[in-house]
């Protein structure tokens, strides 16, 4: 086989985008000596293929003849005055490199004949005097990622070989029986078990009980099945909790809390909560919903761009693996980071800087989503230096349902079976690994752990699969996950059996041990149950687009999991032990109530340059950068946008999406989080985040009795007392929100660990941070509302009482203060508020309507003006406050929850008035021509006097990237 | 004819079919959604259509270039049958990767001479946007030309992009005279006004803010916007400020006229 090497550049005179971005990112580094970057694309294929073929090939499928030139072999350095350095950048062998499939594919349209490999990468040419330092930096923190990339420099350098070793089988067995308690500590530690020695002993107990050692992939399942992250042990623990010296106790503390409202709410338009990938509600007669966020946080820290493409990957399988599979309709994402523009200095060793944290991040679920055709229509963006070494990644995703195809009934003798994407070595210990707490050696030890996503293998499985879901083709269905095969295998066989083949699985390469192919997390994979009779015309779907399945085992109906390799056994676990079998813990919580106070700020005459400070902080400011790269309106089902109004720039409160053609009923989304309040009181900070997140549904039109939540717990280390005392307390108000609004919790997920220990042993937890995400149900989209106000004359008023609940807020933030009085809700009058303005938005009475909330009502009026493009002329005597509320600051900036600012055309006055009779509401000013936005406090001096284009101009300046 | 017969290609990682199916059925055509490989093993079953259309999405996960393996995969397999599809007076739509698609293997703007199909005749390409990523935007389109059956000439028309390699260029001055010269622009960038402009009003910096190309029948068409994002007025961006809702779904006229054209030359 011969080596051709493939260079592509682009011609003279046609710009080098991705050079001018790579540029970019050196300067970021504070590298002057740079003057410009050549970017070319690199090919390396083994092949049997003649000189005059790589040309075509050169010429007809890797260039442009336009704007690309192409030079097989290597390429010197341009000829000039300026010192020329050479980086590329290669995946490490083994990692999915996913342009490499489809060149391979276009090789044999194009008649290659045997291609041995294909491998793709970058080649930076660095003009200017760069110093071996300076090459070394950019090499590492703007080119290449250590965890899944190695950097070659100069010219004589040459690629790692993409071959790999093949496997010998060797079967391994672990002694635990004699083992002391320090031994299984060591050996959990040893295996990055993530397991503690009570779990360590459960398994020697039980293996002295079978009176022999176990397997290296038994202990490897249990570790899998056992992780934190798969079984939730915190969360379900039993909890003795101590609340100010008060003693509580908990059996089970989410089913005494999450759980538990969803089962006294008792919904019947619930149809699946909490058992399978994603919870379920109605939509219409003839579909359901469904709903799943995860979190991808440890990932997306190494390798932010590979870390949340799997994460938006992962969670729409979530979908595709509910009940008998869903179609994906929307993805949501939300993302906590330090902030963008911190000191290099300041960042910790083992860290990634936030800003190149971001920028992947929102990367890696752009292409993903994209490629995958899902609109990601929802998010939001919080910033907090505690989220430094910690970022946190949430992704959502949202499937459509046939109401007969919600669950899933795998039988005793259905064939298992593969479908998707290849395993490789990618992704290993993926479920441990996201258990434990990060540390600066992390980048080192579990670049394994990082998986590389393939959107195109997922979109061709999906649509397959949903063919065959159509003509009844299979039983049941689950995606492979943390854990890989040995969790979706397992839980798919949990109340049967099953025995699997694993030399079957197919590979991506040579080299996988039975136990990593079991193990392995690599992308794209689903597993389904086959009964025997319909195999063939299920394989003909799949091979009909180039999808690949394979029958791997069988289910068996003898409550085991039995592993073989090459017709050995390899392992053999009792079902029953191993969903069953861990151990119930006991932990201690406690909490005591912060001793905070309220600071004094200096009352002011005219509060602009705080509303402006608070537009543009990173919290608050526009996410358009963001939003945009996010294909939002594929499928063509969008109806409220994440940015409308005049500009198409103003911020929506929610996303309504239109499901299904030719129908007008919509799914909305929306979420609520907001860690600021967490530092002082975990128990408000949650109720606000279901207040928000219901009341931005509520803010487009959603139905208010037809809002399902999630949650999405990310703390640091339960182990500690105080640290589980904050869940309880936000768990308690879960259960408080959930029951007042009637709003059961469908789904959710926890991600706990999330701590960084630093070379120098500081610690970094996060802040407490539980996001609410919600879906309601819109019954007509017809009637939809928008934030953006629509015309001079219509009224503005202000829905919901003002209190003087400064505590956490922006404009304490911006004032560098926390505060004491953190919004609380008045969950009656919360729920009734929703329940009013719905049925006036159903009455066809409001114009605009947005949810009052970081940054206050000034910020809220603001928005609602540029976004509309009209002024606003407001009197704080018509808003509604608490009697404590006498400060101008506080009507202005507090962030009390289960307020709403609407527009009414005047005409309609009348009806609205008494639709909203004994709910606080009170007519704050109206909307004028003059683009101004005018704030006059009780006493009618003019405390906000701005105009629009400033305002805008300092919401949209901060991410203006 | 009264049944336009449409026939919409899937490929591993295209992902508009659906939504494309539903502009073509509101225009009143019959819809097939069909895997590109089973027209390759079976090509006569385009014999009976009329409308074939390359719908937005990654194809092949737009790997090499956008759109760049599937033109390879089209050239090599159906080759003569797209250019007999044409040949008979039938309509090609390519829309935003099928754009890209048509441009690589030269079906638009077809300046090669002898009609065929061919990977290394191309003048002109779509390649990265100037900002360099992904945009997802509103874009007010001009008519360029009053030879193309998918544009009516005289209507400015407001649609989504989202794309991330969309930039227009041509190899030389030549060529970009010669398209602009022999109505091969279907339609321009403008602002609100009819005015050219750059970055918003021209999202990728294409030359002279070509948006969309003919061929030289008028009967094949590419354009980077979406106009089956937009048949219903809810799609609308501004759809919750209009008085009067009914009638925003400018993307309708790009399939009704198709439909209308093949109702009267069939």
């Amino acid at each position: 086989m011969k080596q051709w090497r493939f260079e592509i550049s682009s011609k003279q005179g046609f710009p080098d985008v991705h050079g001018r971005d790579v540029l970019e990112d050196i300067r970021q580094l504070n590298i002057q000596s740079v003057e410009d970057v050549i970017s070319e694309k690199v090919y390396l294929i083994e092949a049997d293929f003649d000189l005059p073929f790589a040309e075509r090939m050169a010429r007809e499928l890797l260039s442009d003849s336009v704007c690309q030139d192409w030079h097989i072999g290597k390429s010197g350095v341009p000829a000039g005055p300026m010192q020329a350095t050479l980086i590329e950048v290669h995946l490490k062998s083994g990692v999915t490199d996913p342009a490499a499939e489809s060149v391979r594919a276009a090789l044999s349209d194009m008649g290659a004949g045997q291609v041995a490999s294909v491998r793709t990468g970058r080649k930076y040419v660095l003009l200017g005097t760069v110093s071996d330092n300076e090459r070394e930096t950019i090499a590492r923190r703007a080119l290449a990622n250590d965890c899944i990339e190695d950097v070659v420099f100069g010219m004589d350098a040459e690629p790692p070989s993409p071959h790999t070793q093949p496997y010998t089988m060797k079967l391994t067995e672990i002694p635990v029986r004699d083992l002391s308690d320090e031994q299984l500590i060591q050996l959990s530690k040893d295996m990055d078990m993530f397991l503690n020695l009570k779990e360590m002993q459960t398994i020697q107990s039980q293996y002295r009980d079978l009176d022999r050692e176990p397997t290296d992939v038994e202990l490897e399942t249990l570790a899998q099945t056992w992780s934190e992250h798969c079984v939730h042990k915190t969360l379900k623990s039993s909890v003795d909790m101590e609340h100010d010296g008060k003693k509580l106790h908990f059996d089970n503390l989410i089913k005494e809390t999450v759980f538990k409202a969803t089962k006294d709410l008792n919904k019947d338009w619930c149809i699946s909560v909490f058992e399978d990938n994603a919870g379920v509600i109605e939509f219409d007669d003839e579909h359901a919903v469904c709903f799943k966020v995860e979190t991808h946080n440890h990932p997306s820290a190494l390798d932010p761009y590979g870390g949340a493409a799997t994460g938006i990957g992962g969670v729409i399988r979530d979908p595709m693996g509910t009940g008998m599979g869903a179609k994906p309709v929307a993805n949501t994402d939300i993302f906590c980071f330090a902030r963008p523009d911190m000191k290099l200095e300041d960042v910790p060793k083992g860290v990634l800087h936030p800003r190149r944290i971001m920028k992947g991040v929102v990367a890696g679920v752009r292409d993903y989503g994209n490629r995958m055709g899902i609109p990601t229509v929802n998010g939001a963006l919080y910033f907090d230096d505690r989220y430094l070494a910690n970022p946190l990644v949430f992704c959502g995703n949202v499937g459509l349902i046939p109401r007969e195809k919600c669950f899933k009934n795998a039988q005793a003798g259905n064939l298992v079976v593969v479908v998707g994407g290849r395993t490789g070595r990618d992704g290993i210990h993926g479920a441990t690994f996201s258990s434990g707490e990060m540390t600066h050696e992390h980048e080192d030890i579990f670049s394994h752990a990082v998986q590389i996503g393939n959107a195109i293998t997922e979109k061709k499985t999906l649509d397959t699969l949903l063919q065959a879901r159509d003509a009844n083709l299979y039983e049941a269905i689950t995606d492979c996950g943390a854990g890989g095969l040995s969790s979706a295998v397992g839980e798919m066989g949990e109340k049967l059996g099953v025995e699997v083949d694993l030399e079957k699985v197919p590979l991506k390469y040579a080299g996988l041990s039975y136990t990593e192919i079991w193990i392995s997390e690599a992308q794209e994979r689903m597993v389904i149950a086959v009964k025997p009779e319909n195999l063939d015309a299920i394989m003909s779907i799949f091979d009909a687009e180039d999808v690949e399945a394979t029958v791997i085992g069988t289910f068996t109906g003898d409550k085991k999991l039995t592993l073989r390799y090459q017709g050995t056994q390899v392992g053999q676990l009792d079902m029953d032990f191993l969903h069953e079998g861990i151990c119930k813990y006991d932990r201690k919580a406690k909490w005591e109530t912060k001793k905070l106070s309220e600071p004094v700020l200096k009352a002011k005459d005219n509060y602009n340059d705080d509303l402006l400070k608070i537009l543009g902080s990173y919290n608050v400011a526009s996410k358009e950068w963001v939003i945009r790269q996010y294909d939002h309106e594929v499928q063509g089902g969008s109806v409220v946008k994440p940015l409308m109004g005049t500009d198409n720039d103003g911020p929506m409160d929610a996303a309504v999406i239109r499901p299904k053609y030719g129908h007008d009923k919509g799914v909305a989304l929306s979420c609520g989080m907001n860690p600021c309040y967490g530092d002082i009181d975990p128990y408000w900070m949650a109720l606000a985040g279901i207040d928000e997140a219901v009341r931005n549904l509520v803010c487009v039109g959603a139905d208010p009795e037809r809002i399902a939540i999630l949650d999405n717990y990310c703390w640091g280390d339960c182990t500690r007392p105080e640290m589980l005392g904050a869940l309880v307390r936000a768990s308690q108000a879960c259960y408080d929100g959930a029951m007042g609004f009637g709003t059961p919790f469908i789904s959710g997920k926890d991600s706990l660990n999330n701590e960084f220990v630093c070379d120098d042993g500081t610690r970094i937890a996060i802040p407490y941070t539980l996001l609410i995400s919600a879906i309601g149900i819109v019954d007509d989209i017809n009637q939809c509302v928008t934030m953006d106000v629509k015309g001079a004359g219509n009224l503005i008023f202000a829905v919901g009482l003002t209190k003087n609940e400064l505590g956490g807020s922006h404009y304490y933030k911006a004032n560098g203060e926390l505060g004491a009085n953190v919004p609380t809700t008045d969950l009656k009058v919360a729920a009734e508020t929703a329940k009013r303005l719905h049925q006036a938005m159903k009455q066809g009475l409001i114009r605009s309507c947005h949810d009052c909330s970081e940054g206050g009502l000034a910020t809220a009026l603001a928005e609602m003006a540029f976004a509309g493009g009209y002024g606003i002329e407001a009197d704080l005597r018509g808003l509604p406050v608490s009697d404590d509320c006498v400060k101008t600051e506080a009507m202005l900036f507090s962030e009390s929850n289960s307020r709403y600012l609407v527009e009414v055309q005047p005409e309609n006055f009348d009806v609205f008035a008494k639709l909203m009779l004994n709910i606080p509401f009170g007519q704050l000013g109206e909307v004028i021509e003059d683009r101004k936005l005018l704030i006059h406090d009780v006493q009618q001096k003019t405390v906000i006097d701005a105009d629009l284009e400033t305002l805008k101009q300092a919401w949209q300046k901060p991410f203006a990237w | 004819m009264d049944t336009v017969k449409a026939i919409v290609l899937r490929a591993a990682g295209i992902n508009c079919d659906l939504e494309t199916q539903h502009a073509l059925e509101l225009a009143g055509a019959e819809v097939e959604r069909v895997h590109i490989n089973r027209v390759i093993d079976n090509p006569a079953m385009l014999d009976g259509c009329q409308i074939m259309v390359f719908p937005g999405g990654f194809s092949y996960g737009d790997d090499v270039a956008a759109g760049k393996v599937l033109a390879n995969q089209v050239v090599h397999h159906l080759s003569d049958i797209m250019h007999q599809f044409v040949a008979d007076g039938k309509l090609v739509l390519g829309i935003c990767n099928g754009f890209q698609v048509m441009i690589k293997t030269g079906i638009v703007p077809g300046l090669n001479g002898s009609g065929k199909l061919s990977l290394t005749d191309q003048k002109v390409t779509l390649t990265d946007n100037d900002c360099g990523k992904f945009e997802d935007r509103w874009v007010h389109l001009k008519p360029g030309t009053d030879r193309c059956v998918f544009v009516n000439p005289d209507q400015q028309i407001y649609l989504p992009i989202a794309h991330g390699e969309g930039k227009i260029v041509c190899d030389t001055e030549q060529t970009l005279e010669r398209i602009v010269n022999s109505g091969h622009v279907a339609f321009r960038y403008v602002d609100a006004d009819g005015n050219e402009g750059d970055f918003p009003v021209n999202p990728n910096g294409s030359q002279d803010s070509i948006a969309a190309l003919t061929d030289s029948t008028g009967r094949a068409m590419g354009m980077m916007p979406h106009p089956e994002r937009c048949v219903r007025w809810t799609q609308h961006p501004h759809w919750t400020r209009l008085k009067d809702r009914e009638g925003f779904a400018d993307g309708m006229t790009i399939f009704t006229n198709a439909v209308n054209y093949v109702k009267e030359n069939f």
